[in-house]
């Protein structure tokens, strides 16, 4: 268990960390969420000992990280893919890890054989990808068989089938009652490992829940219209007493209607319809207008405000329904009686990066 | 290696389940023996770490990178090729060394091998910091003065055993070659032990400038500016009046002192036997007493 109290870091001027409260607890895994520069890496190095705290306290199951007598054995920690000497071999990188910690040397290879890194074992740090630094790096935070792991941004670099195996990992760690605490950017990821959900930003705690809680909260779910007698499809549903709201690029979205009545509706009165879609905004929506106010380092897009659907952030590996898979399914909206009559998909089709 | 293999045993896709019930989670594959309970307990026997340990791991560390291999076979090359190429270029000349023993003949190739002790000592700390292994290091390892003490003493132990070892031999290869006054007990013992012990303090003050400074070109540039700049001040200072500050500029610069320790006494007073050890263990102490002062202050 990890308890942070009042945890408060400042560079010069500069607030990294604002009075963070909150408590990582053992036996389920922690989704340490934030936008870049949110404070999530000086969190963790503050956990660590490695940054000292301005104010407040962060504490591992009582006691200071320095405390601990035998911390491989107690914390396993993967902060930054690249914390290791190039010219190293991995072997030796784990070896002389294993060695500050009286940890046995068998141990090094069973890691090496867990990452998967056991073929390159003698070969320099230096000459791998970015992904195999990550798991060299995990292999490191595994040595020492700890109850407690963290790792800052662990799927960083892996392809798909090592963001698999690491989303595994991670949860079979917590099945055996250690505590699990992980950051990432990506709200879609963190819904497919996380059990419990820490969202910072600009230092400040915004969201400490349950993701389940956080998923049934914001999966909302709605129905886009669009039509060419715009004005006249508004007017009808106004009449029928259901409320509309403009959504930009002649698009209208209703809440809480099924999408079978709207076309109903609308073929009641002879109205010509180029969409009819039933929605559920991706939880990365509900991520991005949560930390919206915290967003520091914002990229200025050229092309207007992106469409909200448009926004992929599941990124490779995930699949493109913004809701994963994995979680309970919210209630959908009855399907469509009608065929679509848009010329488009339903679902804007997701950016290729 | 794009592809390495699943942990242990490969897992089938969980079916879809609520991600607040992962607890009984037969999808995750658990990587080690163990069950689920409240807390995990690790079946790999848990002791307190010691300075031990810390030793264990600085010396894999240190054997484990190049630029160790680098710095003392350069350096050993340095102190047996030119004591050689001196010791026969004396004997070729048939000139005789007047008073002096031949193992003074080794000053030249410690002195340039030094400056590979000086690279090998700033880059023993703060290559760690250039590569971020320096927070790995404090993670495994938190007591950040067990992680400088272990350093430090395998760095000595290292950098001692190899000086002394290379300069007995190069004494004893330089005596053989040139026909000289038999070296004195105590004579020998300086010109061998003392430039070990002198040599690897000097790489211990580059360690600890090397934590200070965390930066490896700025730390090797401060070194050569310490080891050089007082001998080159003193041939600068021609006053009348700055003649005391010259005099013990000469006496106390590192090259100078490390001569003593051959028996080339500049001038008579100033540093004499022992006296360039005791000085360089003095000031190997303060700079590391103020490396460990700010490494224990600073965030990594
Ligand atoms: N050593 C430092 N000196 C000065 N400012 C720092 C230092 N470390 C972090 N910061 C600042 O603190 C803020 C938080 O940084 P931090 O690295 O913790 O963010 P993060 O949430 O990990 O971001 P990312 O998602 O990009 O990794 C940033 O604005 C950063 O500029
Ligand atoms: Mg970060």
């Amino acid at each position: 268990m990890i308890e942070l109290a009042g945890l408060t870091k400042r560079y010069g001027e500069k607030v990294a960390v604002n009075q963070l409260t909150f408590t990582v607890r053992p036996g389920v895994v922690t989704g340490f969420l934030g936008p870049n520069g949110a404070g999530k890496s000086t969190t963790m190095r503050m956990m660590l000992g490695l940054d000292r705290p301005t104010s407040g306290d962060v504490r591992i199951d009582g006691r200071h990280y320095d405390q601990i007598r035998h911390p491989l054995k107690y914390i396993g920690a993967l902060l930054d893919a690249k914390a290791m000497h190039g010219g190293r071999s991995a072997f030796n990188h784990l070896l002389c890890l294993a060695q500050s910690n009286g940890i046995p040397t068998h141990r090094v290879h069973e890691v090496l054989d867990t990452v998967g890194l056991t073929s390159v074992a003698k070969k320099k740090a230096k000459g791998f990808s970015l992904g195999m630094g990550q798991r060299l790096g995990i292999a490191g935070a595994l040595l020492g068989d700890p109850k407690i792991l963290m790792f800052d941004e662990p799927v960083n670099g892996l392809d798909p089938e090592g963001i698999h195996w690491i989303r595994h990992l991670m949860k079979g760690l917590a099945a055996q009652g250690r505590t699990v605490f992980v950051s990432s950017h990506l709200m879609s990821e963190m819904a497919l490992t996380a059990d419990h959900l820490v969202v910072i930003g600009q230092g400040r705690l915004l969201a400490d829940t349950a993701m389940a809680d956080f998923i049934r909260d914001n999966s909302r779910s709605y129905v886009r219209l669009r039509s060419p007698q715009q004005e006249r499809l508004r007017d009808v549903l106004h009449d029928a007493g259901i409320t509309v709201v403009e959504a930009g690029n002649g698009t209208l979205e209703v809440d809480g209607v099924p999408a079978a009545r709207l076309g109903e509706l609308a073929a009641r009165w002879g109205l010509v319809l180029h969409e009819l879609s039933p929605q559920q905004a991706s939880l990365e929506d509900a991520f991005m207008q949560l930390t919206a106010e915290s967003v520091e380092y914002h990229a200025h897009s050229q092309a207007g405000p992106p469409d909200t659907n448009g926004w992929d952030a599941t990124g490779w590996g995930s699949p493109q329904n913004p809701r994963p898979p994995e979680s309970p399914p919210p209630p959908q909206p009855p399907p469509s009686t009608e065929p679509p009559q848009s010329p488009q998909s339903p679902q804007s089709p997701p950016k290729e990066s | 290696m794009t592809t390495p293999p699943m942990p242990s045993t490969p897992q089938p896709q969980a079916p879809a389940q609520a991600p607040a019930q992962a607890g009984p989670a037969a999808a995750g594959a658990p990587p080690f023996p163990g069950q689920a309970g409240a807390t995990y307990t690790s079946p790999i026997p848990i002791r307190s770490t010691h300075i031990g340990d810390a030793i264990a791991s600085e010396w894999t560390k240190i054997r484990s990178v190049r630029s160790t291999v680098w710095t003392l076979g350069i350096m050993i090359f340095l102190m047996l090729g030119l004591g050689l190429l001196i010791a026969w270029g004396v004997s070729y000349d048939d000139g005789e060394l007047v008073d002096v023993p031949a193992l003074t003949l080794g000053f030249t190739g410690v002195l340039l091998g030094s400056l590979c002790v000086i690279t090998l000592g700033v880059l023993t700390v703060s290559s760690e910091y250039g590569t971020g292994m320096m927070r790995t290091t404090l993670t495994a390892c938190p007591n950040r003065g067990r992680v400088l003490a272990a350093k430090a003493l395998v760095f000595f132990a290292l950098v001692f055993t190899i000086t002394t070892v290379t300069a007995t031999v190069v004494a004893v290869l330089q005596t053989s070659m040139v026909d000289a006054v038999d070296a004195t007990g105590s004579e020998w013992l300086r010109g061998t032990v003392g430039v070990g012990c002198y040599i690897a303090l000097l790489g211990l003050i580059s360690l600890a400038v090397g934590s200070l400074v965390r930066h490896s070109a700025g730390a090797i540039t401060i070194m050569l500016g310490v080891v050089l700049l007082p001998l080159v001040a003193a041939m600068f200072l021609f006053a009348e009046s700055m003649e005391e500050l010259r005099r013990g500029l000469l006496e106390y610069s590192i090259p100078s002192q490390l001569s003593v320790l051959y028996g080339n006494t500049v001038t008579d007073s100033g540093p004499q036997g022992w006296t360039p050890v005791l000085f360089m263990l003095v000031l190997a102490l303060v700079a590391l007493g103020g490396a460990l002062a700010v490494l224990e202050s600073r965030d990594v």
